[in-house]
């Protein structure tokens, strides 16, 4: 399946717009994942664990608003965007979204 | 001779954290330049659609992400600008450094999906500590970036 955040794709047509599909997930970061989050923030440097929490987070919600395009029979999404919202303290919501489409080669 | 041990004391550990702050700083700096080097090659816009994409090629979207932790003295530095307001210069540089970083990533993304083109670019951040909620959580930079990855010709001289 083709996914790209641009509106179009060059050399291909869009036949049919089968709507909008998403993705969600809401994670947690954990104690251990704190721990040592807080140790490098005397140090400086990357927050390895948290950067995974978003990139696994990123992924699983691409996954869910894949599998949604799957079931309308799309074979591309296009304009897909990321948005995030802080549901409490300790974990946020990513959300992915697009546009599920059928395309054709012009 | 206590009273200027207690004195000091504080003082020695802002030196301490400043020191090893600048040492994280100056080591990541020099990474990222290597890397933006080496990935010199590969176009990253911000425009909506490939410039002269190679045909048949099949574009891909990349994400790239980056959580930069503050050190002891900037965050004590920005303790006190806190007081007094303005710009923190620190924290600019220190999202400056999340920023580059991810760019860095998200060509390595496309260069290992087989691309040398980035095109329409989007930044993002995310609340990882939970600020927004009432979280005392420490200071992060959190750099979320996405774009589609695509083949470009090469151009004709």
């Amino acid at each position: 399946m083709v996914i790209v955040n641009t509106e179009t794709i060059a050399g291909q047509r869009i036949v049919q717009n089968l709507g909008l599909v998403q993705g969600n997930t809401v994670r947690a970061k954990n104690f251990g994942r704190d721990i040592a989050a807080s140790f490098k923030n005397l140090v400086g440097g990357e927050l390895k664990g948290y950067t995974e929490l978003l990139t696994e987070a990123r992924r699983e919600a691409l996954s869910r608003m894949m599998a949604q395009a799957q079931q309308l029979g799309a074979n591309a999404v296009v304009n897909v965007r990321f948005a995030t919202s802080a549901i409490t303290a300790g974990a946020a919501e990513i959300l992915a979204y697009g546009t599920a489409v059928i395309l054709e080669l012009e | 001779m206590l009273d200027l041990i207690v004195l000091l004391l504080p003082i020695a550990g802002l030196l301490l954290w400043w020191m090893i702050g600048s040492m994280t700083e100056h080591g990541h700096l020099a990474s990222l330049e290597r890397r933006e080097r080496e990935l010199a090659g590969i176009e990253v816009s911000s425009l909506p659609h490939p410039s002269s994409p190679a045909p048949g090629s099949e574009p891909k979207l990349v994400t790239a992400e980056v959580v930069l932790a503050s050190d002891g003295f900037k965050t004590w530095v920005f303790g006190l600008r806190n007081l007094f307001g303005g710009e923190s210069k620190s924290f600019s540089r220190l999202y400056q450094r999340a920023r580059r970083e991810a760019v860095v990533r998200l060509k390595t993304a496309a260069r290992d999906a087989g691309c040398n083109a980035v095109c329409n670019l989007r930044v993002e951040s995310a609340d990882i500590g939970g600020n927004a909620n009432g979280g005392k959580a420490m200071p992060m930079a959190v750099c979320a970036l996405s774009g589609t990855a695509y083949r470009r010709e090469a151009p004709t001289p």
